[in-house]
This record gives C-alpha cells, sequence and structure tokens, in this order.
C-alpha cells in the first residue's frame, strides 16, 4: 500500500506541482491518475520513487516512509515505465529490459534469460532481443518499456502514459494486454494517463486531478460515472463519450452502463446526473472517432 | 618543379634513413612528444570535463579558463618557459600540455552534454548511482565526442612539436631549423610535409578510432554530422597554425 499524507510538491521556480495531496493506492490494484497536461501526474509517480522529493507531506509504502528510504535501492525496488519509453539507446533490448536485475546483482546470462522470457510476457518476437532501440517501432519499444518495468519483478509498478506514443489500434491492444497481465501478476499498479478512456478500461480506481496538482475525485470507474462531484469531473469525464458510445443495458431496476466493446462502465446509481444518461443512451454502438484526443 | 622535385629526392635518399638524425627517429620523437602530450593533458582536462559534463557546474569556468589558454602564443609560452625551467623537454611539454588542454577538457563535457538529459534521467530513475550513470550510459554515449577532444588536441600537439627543435629537442622541426641558415630549401619542405603527413595520419587515426569507440546503438545518428564538421576545422586550424609558424620563422 503506498500513502500520500498532505503531500505537496512546489518547484524551485514557483510552480506547485502537487497540491496538498492525500491518497491511497491499494495493495494489487491498478490506481488510475488521470488528468489534463500540467496536472501534476508525472510528478506524483515520481514522489513515489524520489526522483522528486515533496516539499511538505509524507509518503509511506506499507508503513515506511520513503523520505527515509535510500533512493538508488528504493528506485531498484520499483518499476517504472517512462513516459517515452526511456530506454537507453547503447544497449539491446535484452539488455535493456535486463538493467535492473543486472543492477540488483543478478547474473548477466541469468538476467538475459529472464529478459527473453518477459518479452514473451509482453508480446515481443525473440527475435527483437539483440536490437537497438533506435531499430523499433515506437510501440515495440513501449512494450520493451514495459518489460523493463516488470524485470526485477517488483511489487510496485509506475506506469507513466505508457502507451501514449502508439497509434489507436495498437493502444487500444496493450490497454487489454495491461488488463490481462495484471490478473496475472497481481501488482500495485500506479498508472498515468491524459485518457479518460484508457483510465476507466485499466482502473480499479481513478484519481482525477484538476490544474494544479489538486484532487477533484478518487473512486472507482463507476462511482466516477454515476456521480462526478462537480462540473469539472462531469465534463472531463464526458469529454468524448461519443467514443465510448455509451449506452445502457440491464434491468430498468439497475441499469448498466456499457460502452461499444461491451465493457461495463459503470452502474447507474439512484439520483445520478441525469444528463449523463440523456446524451449516453442515443448512440448505441456509434463509430468511434478514434483519433479524438481526451484533453 | 624543380625544388618538389629535390624534396622528393630528399625524402627518398636512403641516407636520410640512418644515423641520429633519420626520417624515423624524427618522426618517433615528434610521435613522443605527442603522446606525452596528450597523456598529461588528458589526465588534468578528462577528469575535469567530465566532472563539468556530469554535474553541470563549474561550466563557466571550464568555458573561460581554456579560452584563456587558448589566446596564450604557444611560442612565446615556449620561450618564456625556457627562460624560467631552462632548456629541455620541460618547457615545450608545458607549453603544448596547456595547449592540447582545451579541446579535450571542450571535448568531455560538450560531450557528456550532448546526451539526451532524458536518457540520464532514465538511468537514474532506473536505480543507477551517480557513477554508474557516469560510467555506464554517459560516458558511451558521449565517447565519439570525447575522442573528437583528443583529436583535435592531437593534431595540434602533433604539428606544433616541430618547435621543440629550437630547444633542440630533435622532432621533425630539426630538419627545417637546419636548413633555415643554409639555405636547404628541399630539406625544410621535406620537414614540413613529413609534419603535414604525419597531422594527416593523426587525424585519420583518431577518426578511426571515433568509428569504433561509437556504441553500436547510435551510429549514423544526427551527432556525427557535427562531430565530423568540427574536427575537420580543428584539423585545418591546426595545420594552418603550422604553416604561418613556419612562415614568421622565416
Ligand atoms: N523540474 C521541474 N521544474 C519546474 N517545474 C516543473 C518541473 N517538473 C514539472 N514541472 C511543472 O509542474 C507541473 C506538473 O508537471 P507534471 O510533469 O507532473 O505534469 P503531468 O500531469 O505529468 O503532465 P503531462 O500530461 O503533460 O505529462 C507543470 O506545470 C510542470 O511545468
Ligand atoms: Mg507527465
Amino acid at each position: 500500500m503506498i500513502e500520500f499524507r498532505s503531500v505537496t510538491k512546489q518547484f524551485p521556480d514557483g510552480t506547485t506541482a502537487v497540491d496538498n495531496v492525500s491518497l491511497v493506492f491499494p495493495s494489487r490494484k491498478t490506481t488510475v491518475l488521470v488528468g489534463s497536461s500540467g496536472s501534476g501526474k508525472t510528478t506524483m509517480l515520481r514522489m513515489i520513487n524520489r526522483m522528486v522529493d515533496p516539499t511538505s507531506g509524507s509518503i509511506e509504502i506499507d508503513g515506511e516512509r520513503v523520505s527515509t528510504l535510500d533512493p538508488v535501492k528504493l528506485r531498484r525496488s520499483i518499476g517504472y515505465v517512462m513516459q517515452n519509453s526511456g530506454l537507453l539507446p547503447h544497449r539491446t533490448v535484452v539488455d535493456n529490459i535486463a538493467t535492473v536485475p543486472v543492477l540488483r546483482g543478478i547474473k548477466k546470462k541469468e538476467a538475459r534469460q529472464r529478459s527473453l522470457r518477459l518479452m514473451d510476457t509482453v508480446g515481443l518476437e525473440r527475435a527483437l532481443a539483440e536490437r537497438y532501440p533506435g531499430q523499433l517501432s515506437g510501440g515495440q519499444q513501449q512494450r520493451v518499456g514495459v518489460a523493463r518495468g516488470l524485470a526485477a519483478d517488483p511489487n510496485i509498478l509506475l506506469m507513466d502514459e505508457p502507451f501514449g506514443a502508439v497509434d489507436p489500434i495498437v493502444r487500444a491492444e496493450l490497454q487489454t494486454e495491461l488488463v490481462r497481465l495484471q490478473r496475472e501478476l497481481d501488482k500495485t499498479i500506479v498508472f498515468v494517463t491524459h485518457d479518460i478512456d484508457e483510465a476507466f478500461l485499466i482502473g480499479d480506481q481513478i484519481v482525477i486531478f484538476r490544474p494544479g496538482g489538486i484532487v477533484a475525485q478518487i473512486g472507482s470507474p463507476a462511482d466516477i460515472l454515476a456521480n462526478p462531484v462537480d462540473a469539472f469531473v462531469a465534463s472531463f469525464v464526458g469529454v468524448d463519450r461519443g467514443k465510448r458510445s455509451l449506452h445502457l443495458e440491464g434491468t430498468p431496476e439497475t441499469p448498466v452502463v456499457v460502452d461499444s466493446e461491451g465493457r461495463v462502465a459503470g452502474v447507474l446509481a439512484a439520483g445520478s446526473n441525469p444528463l449523463l444518461i440523456a446524451e449516453a443512451v442515443p448512440q448505441p454502438g456509434a463509430g468511434a472517432p478514434a483519433q479524438g484526443a481526451a484533453t | 618543379m624543380n625544388q618538389l622535385f629535390a624534396t622528393f629526392a630528399w625524402l627518398l635518399d636512403p641516407a636520410h634513413y640512418a644515423g641520429p638524425d633519420a626520417i624515423q627517429v624524427r618522426v618517433g620523437e615528434q610521435v613522443e612528444y605527442t603522446l606525452l602530450t596528450l597523456l598529461l593533458a588528458s589526465i588534468i582536462a578528462l577528469p575535469a570535463g567530465l566532472a563539468i559534463g556530469h554535474t553541470g557546474r563549474g561550466r563557466t569556468l571550464g568555458v573561460q579558463i581554456p579560452a584563456v589558454l587558448r589566446a596564450l602564443p604557444t611560442l612565446g609560452l615556449v620561450i618564456l618557459l625556457a627562460l624560467m625551467v631552462g632548456l629541455g623537454l620541460l618547457a615545450p611539454l608545458i607549453a603544448l600540455v596547456i595547449l592540447a588542454i582545451p579541446p579535450i577538457l571542450a571535448g568531455a563535457y560538450s560531450g557528456l552534454e550532448s546526451v539526451d538529459r532524458e536518457t540520464v534521467d532514465a538511468a537514474r530513475a532506473l536505480g543507477m548511482t551517480g557513477w554508474q550513470v557516469l560510467w555506464k550510459v554517459e560516458i558511451p554515449l558521449s565517447l565519439s565526442l570525447i575522442t573528437g577532444g583528443l583529436r583535435s588536441a592531437a593534431l595540434q600537439a602533433v604539428a606544433t612539436w616541430t618547435i621543440a627543435a629550437i630547444l633542440p629537442l630533435g622532432g621533425l622541426g630539426r630538419y627545417i631549423f637546419d636548413a633555415l641558415p643554409v639555405q636547404d630549401y628541399p630539406k625544410m619542405l621535406a620537414g614540413s610535409m613529413l609534419v603535414i603527413a604525419l597531422a594527416l595520419v593523426t587525424d585519420a587515426l583518431f577518426a578511426l578510432l571515433q568509428k569504433v569507440v561509437t556504441p553500436p546503438g547510435v551510429r549514423a545518428g544526427r551527432a556525427s554530422l557535427v562531430r565530423a564538421k568540427t574536427t575537420h576545422s580543428h584539423a585545418r586550424a591546426a595545420l594552418f597554425r603550422h604553416a604561418s609558424f613556419i612562415r614568421n620563422e622565416r
């Protein structure tokens, strides 16, 4: 479990990236941080592995304050998938994946063996093992990034817009694979995105940020969809409703919100925002304008 | 034409390949002094340059000190030092090390600065220590530019060591200075051509080395264009320096 207690981060230039956030990331669950660009999501992640230290407040992992831990050891124990893959350009795919295990003292040969198995896990052909990052497509690089994040078998996995640089089709593929993987791996995942669809698909818990690093709402996808706390969240959640083409299924007593691919997006609670229903219902199975960016 | 022919005749004369004044002996001396210069300059400039590039601190000093050093007239410095420490190897060695420091220093820190900040950040985020980031990421990725700095230092040193002859230390300058008073132009020209040939060979060797040390994953990157351009202009500058120096002597 990761716990943030009144955490604030102000950069030396005066920017407040994260503003008084208190939050629990439950173990073995996926928490998705979602918000528009610059709302402090990356900063949140980087405070967990001490790439950034908070200005005030405390962060605990399983009851231990991270500020008391050695940053190098801490980072080696946490998987981190970076916003632009962050692969080392002078190392082959297999060596990139093996980086952290080797740093932790595992024999190179053994680490490479494990890397190859991880390539299978994330759906990369082993034939790519000896390629350099510059010789891979964006989607392949992202997969290598995910494999590298998993390589040391960490309990915690931080993923910063890991599927940001790929086209919508590959993106959807990677998303479903992550959901499948998480069923097997059971990690505590902190996932950052500014795509609310991605958040709803992947997250057990969603944290919506407003600009300025302020938490707008925390809850399950169903919670948030059914009871957005205010107009900001409602509009953020509803931005590209057309893309998800929500419609209602289930019995009239317990209406279930379902998207065009049949994914359950939530249950409609009594007294929930009627606007949401009114707009969601008329477009069952509408074609998805896949290019629509979330923010 | 005649002079040129005589120069080649001089270069091919077997008599010039024997004894203490043999061509291979003089070339050997020049190479030896150059290597010594590079070694000493590297011991000073590489750690300093790497420290500046890695920490990002001391950059102003790292730019200004070499700028001052570069402005020092090497010949003047050699003579001044010779007056202070006497004739022999020490005076020109100090002067040449001073000449070789700026390019090595600049190659090292600008090499590290050229490494993508995101890559360095990623290396830290994976749990590398500062040293590991330096040795496993920053240095491998900038080795080509670091070698480029050594390349221009080597070029300047190998050309400028010609002045060692005035002290009298041997080297290829011997031919030029011996030929001056007796107006033996073929010998003088032969000496100059040998210096130029040695400089070209040095440049070619370092160019090769730069290729070899570039990690395969980053070969053919955009940096190579910049690199080729700067080192060639360094090479031209060094040769020009040498040429004008000989002109001044006459
Ligand atoms: N090192 C830094 N120094 C100063 N300001 C910073 C620094 N890092 C981030 N910021 C600022 O903090 C705010 C939050 O940045 P952050 O990277 O956390 O946003 P984000 O939500 O991840 O955005 P994006 O979706 O674009 O990645 C931004 O205003 C950003 O400019
Ligand atoms: Mg970010």
